[in-house]
């Protein structure tokens, strides 16, 4: 039997807005434990949360991009439970009218099609503390600075398929988000975080099976290989003629496998209500256009822009606008003069490749498009060859170096003056009699031999077209 | 007449003109504190002489400098102890609070303290102001001054207490479900519950987050006026609180009550009502149609709901808003705890008191999956509709008048072996803050114990001109509202 792998995605997104969603504390990130906190994030006695207007709009704005209905008269709700980790024993969350409802993301599927994926709701809430557990003295210890931290959770339908159509949404949903401006989006900081619900069926079912979800999810390689093991799983446990239990599951990334975390009997009752601190929030006509006026260009537009102002292919343009800071990127570089498939073949080769090799986003880069730009411009004056300008762009790469004040430095110009590759070529044949020989017998490959000859000689300065022009012209003479 | 028969505006005016100072104000009322509290227990926590003729002395060199503090600059008040006090501990009566001491003041106590107050300490009021007699309170009950063997009524009866007994010129108190009007009914004092948002709940402890309401407890309804018009308005900390627009309310005490159309809800006065209070409450209404008001009679059946509405919401809402007091972070934690979830049962099965636990479970259970829509949401949906009758009956009457409770002040224990009596008992007070609606509490008569009996007036929502009006107009025809019972106890003996 065939069967399908049916996911649904709750994904939290830490908002970067400069306080928290209920006071004026910082958002920062780290800092010393309860060194960001206050009377109200850390609900004492008395104290009362007063919503953060930017957090409100930073969800309508994602709601607005992702096509969402805009609820006009939202409410916040109270989900009650006690741990240490939440002071007031109740997280400020919304369950009966969320912000936004009913949205969509359009992603690109492995075959090259596209995929919508229908948004279920969007919701705004407050971030828990962390608990830290100290060994050496066995007691847990209390950081509130995360406390109050504005978050949006993401709920999806169940449209997933495959992992890879996970990771596809999660990729175009960061992407929107960072276009947005709204967020970070830096899952090692947590400030994007996942939970995957996920069950499977025979192919062609329309019923859904029994779900389960995966907690503790930290990474796009976790995700998907997540996703991968807990499928097989539940296949292999139907195959055996078991049943999926409804539980939360919890992913080892060390043992790459789930465990168990607790089922849906013991799943605490939360006891929402509306919460009675907070006025609802009206929205009006006026506000929403205001922001629609204010939305960003976001990749979409981008690409479609960028196939017809300077003919990129698709694949390009995709690239380019995967993250916000290289599109943006990639405009200034083209802006100083760089024609556009030269800037964005060194940003989708040497660019990527050293972000991922450092372990970067672009928006982190030191690297300025005007360092790009006249690196580029050299190559194209023949003043450097293309292998050269790779090794200048990786020293120049981390700090933003001078591009013109390496190449002097290191005597990296390339050597286009007739007159020295001339003599360095005669000295070449002259070293040389029995290549000129296999060379007159038709053997093309002696002329090769002779250009590496020169070339070695040169130091791989020279520019290659001067250098075969040089030995052309020499070898036809004898 | 003594300093402290003096109403607060009184007082305050004598400051004001040089004849009396802050401190010799502060004095008075630090004698009548030391005179009084072993018999009332009225506060939790009194401050010592010397910080409070410290803060005198601190009004006296501003008020000498010209600085334009407000009408009752100088007048020693003080505070129901569930209103946060930057640095002087708050307890909200219960032991789980006991050692905690705030570092930062309620937005109200801020604002008394801006305009010239003199906090000399703490009141006592039931458990996180829950209960109508101030005897759940974890450091002893209230004592009615009128008689000690009586509760003065509750939650913020400490605060009528101390009022009736002049150990201070007025009080802050806290009105979940009357909790400030029925004590100030048992004790013969003035108190004011305002339209709900008129004053900023910051730094109140919450018991029910959608009734609380701040407000004053004092000898007249001029003095409610004046320090309801030093502690309303907009708090940018309080997304609930709201400006009033009131303009001054003291100016608009006219006594003039010609074309004011007052109702008598017949429900509010029918089965259970005691026939003294029925009495006095009714010949007040006579006392407003003789300054010209017009009084009539008119039908309330929503009474029958508001009792249970008003339990559910405010024990759904008290069950969430008491869940951060769990020994982890501040206050009381048990001594011997195996793991997390014990140190959470044993701190707050040891910490709180029976009512209070009572009320918790009865809102977890209210809230629980289940049973959410058939309590919970019919609460919502009741109280919205007493809200709309009140509102249809504000197109025929300006006020209301009705009794505040059912009774004079019960004997110390009666009501405790008897919770539900107790919950019935506050049926004339609760509708109001289930409508965010302003009701003032006044004394009109005293029954054949010679205890105190009190009228309630309601407004519209931000009526609070009105309402305090049509109280100013009913003082300045009687006195019942300047009888005290000090001294009287003692002819008696």
């Amino acid at each position: 039997m065939t069967w399908e792998t049916v996911i649904g995605l709750e994904t939290h997104v830490e908002l970067s807005t400069k306080t928290k969603i209920f006071c004026s504390c910082t958002t920062e990130f780290g800092g010393a434990p309860n060194t960001h906190c206050c009377p109200v994030c850390m609900g004492m006695p008395g104290t009362l949360p007063v919503v953060n207007e930017k957090v409100l709009e930073y969800a309508v704005k994602v709601g607005l991009a992702l096509d969402g209905e805009i609820t006009r008269s939202c409410r916040f709700d109270r989900k009650n439970y006690f741990y240490p980790d939440l002071p007031k024993a109740y997280q400020i969350s919304q369950l009966y009218l969320p912000i936004v409802r009913n949205g969509r993301l359009t992603i690109r599927t492995e075959s090259g099609g596209e995929k919508t994926i229908r948004i279920h709701e969007l919701h705004m809430e407050e971030d828990a503390g962390k608990l830290v557990h100290d060994p050496w003295i066995d007691q847990t210890r209390c950081d509130y600075n995360r406390c109050g931290v504005p978050l949006i959770e993401i709920v999806t339908e169940p449209d997933f398929r495959s992992g890879e159509e996970v990771i596809a949404y999660l990729e175009k949903l960061r992407s929107t988000l960072q276009y947005l401006g709204v967020s970070d989006c830096k899952m090692q900081e947590g400030s994007l975080r996942c939970d995957v619900n996920l069950s499977v069926r025979p192919a062609g079912s329309a019923e859904l099976g029994t779900r389960t979800e995966m907690k503790n999810l930290n990474s796009f390689k976790a995700i998907a290989r997540s996703i991968e093991y807990e499928a097989r799983r539940q296949i292999e446990l139907i195959e055996e003629g078991r049943r999926v239990v409804q539980e939360t599951r919890r992913w080892d990334e060390n043992k790459d496998a789930t465990f168990a975390m607790r089922s849906k009997e013991n799943a605490q009752d939360y006891r929402y209500f509306p919460e009675p601190d907070i006025p609802p929030l009206e929205i009006g006509e006026d506000y929403l256009e205001r922001l629609r006026k204010e939305q960003p260009e976001l990749a979409e537009a981008r690409m479609a822009r960028y196939q017809a102002d300077w003919g990129l292919p698709v694949y390009d343009t995709q690239m380019l606008t995967s993250q916000k800071a290289l599109a943006e990127f990639f405009e200034a570089t083209v802006a100083l003069g760089t024609p556009p498939k030269q800037a964005a073949n060194w940003i989708m080769g040497e660019v990527l490749r050293r972000l991922s090799a450092d372990g970067l986003e672009a928006k982190d880069m030191a690297l300025t498009p005007r360092t790009l730009a006249r690196l580029i411009e050299l190559v194209q004056e023949g003043k450097l060859n293309r292998n050269t300008a790779v090794r200048v762009f990786d020293a120049v790469f981390a700090d933003d170096g001078d591009v013109d004040a390496y190449v002097k430095e290191h005597g990296l110009e390339q050597v286009s003056d007739a007159g020295l590759v001339g003599s360095v070529v005669d000295k070449v044949l002259a070293a040389n009699p029995k290549s000129i020989q296999d060379f007159k017998a038709g053997k093309e490959k002696a002329f090769g031999f002779l250009v590496g000859q020169v070339m070695r000689e040169l130091k791989g300065q020279a520019s290659p077209q001067v250098v075969h022009q040089a030995l052309r012209e020499r070898l036809e003479q004898l | 007449m003594e300093l402290w028969e003096f109403t607060a505006l009184e007082l305050g005016g004598l400051i004001q003109r040089g004849e009396v100072s802050p401190t010799q104000a502060a004095q008075v009322a630090l004698d009548r504190m030391a005179a009084e509290q072993d018999r009332n227990n009225a506060f939790v926590t009194r401050l010592d002489g010397e910080t409070v003729l410290a803060q005198a002395a601190e009004v006296e060199k501003r008020l000498a400098a010209g600085e334009k503090l407000s009408p009752l600059a100088g007048v020693p008040m003080a505070l129901k102890d569930n209103i946060c006090t930057k640095g002087v501990r708050t307890t909200c009566a219960s032991k789980i609070l006991g050692d905690f001491t705030p570092p930062y003041d309620a937005t109200a106590a801020e604002k008394l303290k801006t305009a010239g107050g003199v906090l000399l300490g703490k009141l006592n009021l039931d458990e996180f102001a829950m209960g109508s007699t101030s005897e759940t309170s974890y450091y002893g009950p209230t004592r009615n001054p009128w008689d000690l063997d009586r509760a003065p009524g509750g939650s913020s009866g400490g605060a009528a207490a101390a009022v009736a007994a002049g150990e201070c010129w007025y009080a802050i108190g806290s009105d979940t479900g009357g909790s400030i009007r029925q004590p100030a009914s048992y004790c013969g004092v003035t108190g004011l519950k305002p339209t709900y948002g008129s004053v900023s709940r910051y730094g109140l402890i919450a018991y029910a987050s959608s009734l609380d309401q701040l407000g004053p407890l004092a000898r007249s309804a001029d003095d409610c006026a004046a320090v309801l018009e030093l502690m309303a308005g907009k708090d940018r900390r309080d997304g609930t609180s709201l400006d009033a627009g009131w303009g001054s309310l003291t100016a608009s005490l006219t006594g003039d009550l010609r074309g004011l159309r007052v109702g008598l809800p017949s429900d509010c006065f029918g089965e259970g009502l005691d026939q003294e209070v029925r009495a006095a409450v009714l010949s007040a209404a006579d006392v407003l149609k003789a300054r010209g008001a017009a009084v009539e009679e008119f039908s309330f059946p929503m009474m029958k709901y508001v009792v249970p509405t008003y339990y559910i919401i405010a024990a759904a809402e008290a069950s969430s808003n008491l869940s951060r007091f769990d020994g982890v972070k501040y206050g009381w934690r048990a001594a011997d705890y195996e793991d997390l979830t014990d140190l959470y049962e044993k701190t707050r099965t040891q910490g709180f008191g029976a009512e209070v636990k009572r009320r918790i479970l009865l809102g977890t259970f209210v809230l629980s999956a289940g049973y959410y829509d058939a309590y919970y949401k019919k609460a919502l949906q009741v109280k919205a509709l007493i809200k709309k009758a009140y509102d249809e009956a504000f197109e025929k009457y300006d006020l209301l008048l009705t009794p505040v409770a059912p009774t004079t002040a019960p004997r110390l224990g009666e009501s405790l072996g008897d919770p539900l009596k107790m919950y019935l008992s506050d049926i004339y007070t609760v509708p109001l803050n289930l409508a965010g609606l302003p009701g003032l509490s006044m004394p009109c008569g005293f029954d054949g114990q010679g205890l105190p009996i009190g009228a309630q007036l309601i407004g519209p929502a931000l009526g609070e001109a009105k309402v305090l009006n049509a109280a100013h107009a009913f003082q300045l025809d009687t006195d019942y509202h300047r009888q005290s019972p000090v001294g009287k106890e003692a002819q008696a003996k």
